[in-house]
């Protein structure tokens, strides 16, 4: 059951690697000012999900696994950028984002205690169930969630906040990988059908905001509250 | 076979709306696809109350009390709303800057909306399951942008975000869920087999799974904290949408929930109940308070939702038979009088063409028979003799004073009475108050009083008379909640 005897020591160890730059990725996806950025911050970490996928299928001899790798790729580093480039205009990318909900320096200060939290709530799972990798992706995975929940409150620019939903669900995909790396074909398929849906509602939908409204500040719309 | 064209026929009725059939065809067709729905799911439901569950064919599709009691719901207001939309619809997209094909693009997503509405109760496989759900998001994001006005795009937005977010977080316990019953054995991935196999499911595996299902669900249903894009939403829309998104979408995100009990509830270390009743208990007294200050009728009933999911949540937290019973109930009499009392409210903004309570006064006086229906509708959610409601909230309220919770049934009872009494404060001021000088009015279609009057007989049907074979289908919905 001890984490310190793995069956995989070197893919192990690459994995471990893997998931940490997949926490920086998703940092940078909270922290970039520019729009731009944001999408690069996403497709890195997009490749580093599908790294992680097919060592964890190397190692546990997983086709399904080579599935998730594949499907990720083809979903969230081709088809994503394109369909936000189609529906988004090109002006969207260029916006720098000024005003947040918190300046970066606080963002980060959270963003840390977010990771500290993971690890909270990862822990009592792992002492008692024990799969190979869901040490490292588990925990990591839920700390990429919650800092991409807390990307889609701090932003106020609307592709910045999409991009924050998207790296939600990288950071379950990513625990998803060692949790349950048999889930059926039939399920991944239909995730992988959403993902790039997603994208593309809410781009046409942040196309119809800023044609009518004429910006993509989504944050800073408040007509409709209480009085 | 009846199950697969009850998710089927929509998505035909779709494609047939997208055709060029569907220029000048789009609402007789999505009618008559609704109203054949309807007697299929009214056959399914009718197998449901006498065998317990409906006999698939097949693995793929599935349902039993509960799933035919949601199927049968969703049916009911996709055909009432479909009516509705007929020249509703029609009024509101021959507005200003509105393309030629809004109209037609309104019935295709209609079309796909109620197909994914369908699918929820009715995919055996949990994680298509959680897909259709998903779906529901996706299908209706432009149905409440329909107006394209600033605050009708801001509504949007929020919804799809704020959904797909809670979804998301769902699906994270849904993977841990597999990853349990994985660790249990292997069991099939249906409710089914997740209740059989819960006994021996590592409980550090079902208690986050639980969790995180029921605050990223929760979200999509209403429940407060989550529910701060629901009001948006709800009173943004048209009407008709309205009318399924408070009716039927919050009750089959709802009815996911409940699913969970039986799961949760097959482990012997683990109790759902305090937060079943503790969400329940806090969304109703939110919303309560919400009501009070409203000052908008569409957001007026959207918080009404959010109670209701609360009462509901709350009965099925107190546990045993009865209150499951009373928890059933309620599910039927809400989504049957919320949606329509969204009907009466789009009537009311066609004719005064605003959603401002204080600005709508003396309707008796210019719209009689829309004036009926608003007070009617307010009545029935408020959960006045001789409606569901009223039998279903009692049905709640004496199982839990039967079972001895006082504290919960206590604080219940509080805020049942204020929601009842802001809600009909509200609606007599702006039906009998003085007619403002100011007030111009125009004719609602004749397609939303038709509709009123055909959604009218079940709203009255079931608080009066309710026929044995529907008794049949509620105590098998509350049997697979668990009690």
């Amino acid at each position: 059951m001890g984490m310190n005897s793995s069956p995989f020591p070197v893919i192990s160890a690459l994995d471990a690697l893997t998931g940490a730059l997949f926490l920086l990725t998703a940092l940078g996806v909270l922290a970039t000012r520019q729009v731009l950025a944001s999408l690069q911050f996403f497709i890195a970490q997009s490749l580093l999900l599908t790294l992680s996928a097919a060592l964890l299928g190397v190692a546990l001899n997983s086709p399904h696994l080579f599935a998730v790798a594949a499907i990720t790729i083809a979903t969230k580093t081709i088809l994503i950028p394109l369909v936000l480039r189609r529906t988004v205009s090109a002006e969207v990318y260029r916006t720098r984002e000024i005003e947040r909900v918190l300046n970066i320096p606080a963002s980060l200060l959270i963003a840390a205690l977010l990771v500290v939290l993971a690890y909270v709530i990862a822990n009592p799972v792992l002492a008692t169930v024990d799969a190979p990798f869901a040490q490292v992706n588990l925990p990591l995975g839920i700390a990429a969630m919650l800092l991409g929940v807390f990307t889609v409150a701090v932003r106020r620019e609307a592709v910045p906040q999409l991009l924050g939903l998207l790296a939600v669900e990288n950071g379950v995909f990513f625990a998803g990988v060692a949790i349950v790396p048999n889930l059926p074909v039939i399920a991944e398929l239909a995730a992988a059908v959403d993902v790039p849906v997603v994208a593309l509602v809410v781009g046409l939908l942040t196309r119809r905001i800023q044609l009518r409204v004429g910006t993509t500040a989504v944050g800073s719309l408040s007509s409709l509250r209480e009085r | 076979m009846e199950l697969a064209a009850i998710i089927l026929l929509p998505a035909a009725a779709s494609a047939l709306c997208w055709s060029p059939f569907g220029r000048r065809f789009a609402a007789p067709t999505t009618l008559a696809s609704a109203i054949i729905v309807l007697a299929l799911a009214l056959g399914v439901s009718m197998q449901a109350a006498r065998l317990g569950h409906f006999d698939a064919a097949h693995g793929w599709l599935t349902c039993d009390g509960l799933g035919a009691l949601i199927v049968v719901l969703v049916a009911m207001v996709g055909t009432t709303a479909a009516v509705f939309s007929w020249g509703y619809i029609r009024l509101r997209s021959r507005h200003a800057h509105a393309d030629p094909s809004k109209e037609q693009n309104y019935y295709v997503l209609y079309n796909l909306f109620l197909m994914s509405l369908f699918a929820v109760p009715l995919l055996a496989n949990v994680a298509l399951m959680w897909v259709a759900v998903e779906l529901t998001t996706l299908l209706s994001a432009f149905l409440v942008g329909f107006e394209d006005t600033p605050e009708a795009l801001e509504a949007a937005w929020k919804y799809v975000v704020l959904t797909t977010l809670g979804a998301v977080l769902a699906l994270l316990g849904f993977l841990i869920l597999y990853w349990g019953s994985r660790v249990a054995g292997e069991p099939p991935f249906t409710w089914l087999g997740l209740v059989s196999a819960a006994p021996r499911m590592p409980p550090s595996l079902l208690w986050p799974a639980f969790l995180f299902i029921l605050v990223g669900f929760g979200v999509k249903v209403g429940l407060v904290p989550m529910h701060t894009w629901l009001p948006d939403a709800h009173s943004q829309a048209p009407a008709s949408i309205c009318a399924l998104l408070s009716g039927v979408e919050t009750t089959t995100v709802l009815y996911v929930i409940l699913r969970l009990f039986p799961v949760v509830g097959g482990a012997a270390a683990l109790d759902a109940r305090p937060w079943f009743i503790g969400f329940g208990l806090l969304s109703v007294a939110i919303a309560t308070l919400l009501l009070v200050y409203v000052r908008d009728f569409k957001r007026m009933f959207a918080f009404s939702t959010v109670e209701h999911m609360g009462i509901i949540l709350v009965a099925a937290g107190l546990g045993g038979a009865e209150a499951h019973l009373g928890a059933a109930y309620q599910m039927t009499g809400h989504a049957i009088a919320k949606s329509f009392c969204f009907l009466a409210a789009g009537a009311l903004t066609a004719i005064f063409g605003t959603q401002e309570i204080p600005a709508v006064r003396g309707i008796v006086k210019y719209a009689p028979f829309s004036a009926l229906a608003f007070v009617a509708g307010a009545f029935a959610i408020a959960g006045a003799p001789p409606f569901a409601i009223f039998i279903s909230e009692l049905m709640i309220l004496k199982a839990g004073i039967d079972g001895g919770h006082y504290l919960v049934i206590g604080l219940l009872a509080f805020f049942l009475v204020i929601a009842f009494c802001s809600i009909l404060f509200h609606v007599t001021r702006m039906t009998f108050g003085a007619p403002r000088p100011d007030t111009t009015i125009a004719v609602a279609p004749i397609s939303c009083g038709i509709a009123l009057v055909v959604a009218a007989i079940p709203l009255v049907a079931i608080g009066v008379y309710l026929p044995s074979i529907f008794q049949g289908l509620l105590r098998a919905a509350a049997a697979a909640m668990g009690g």
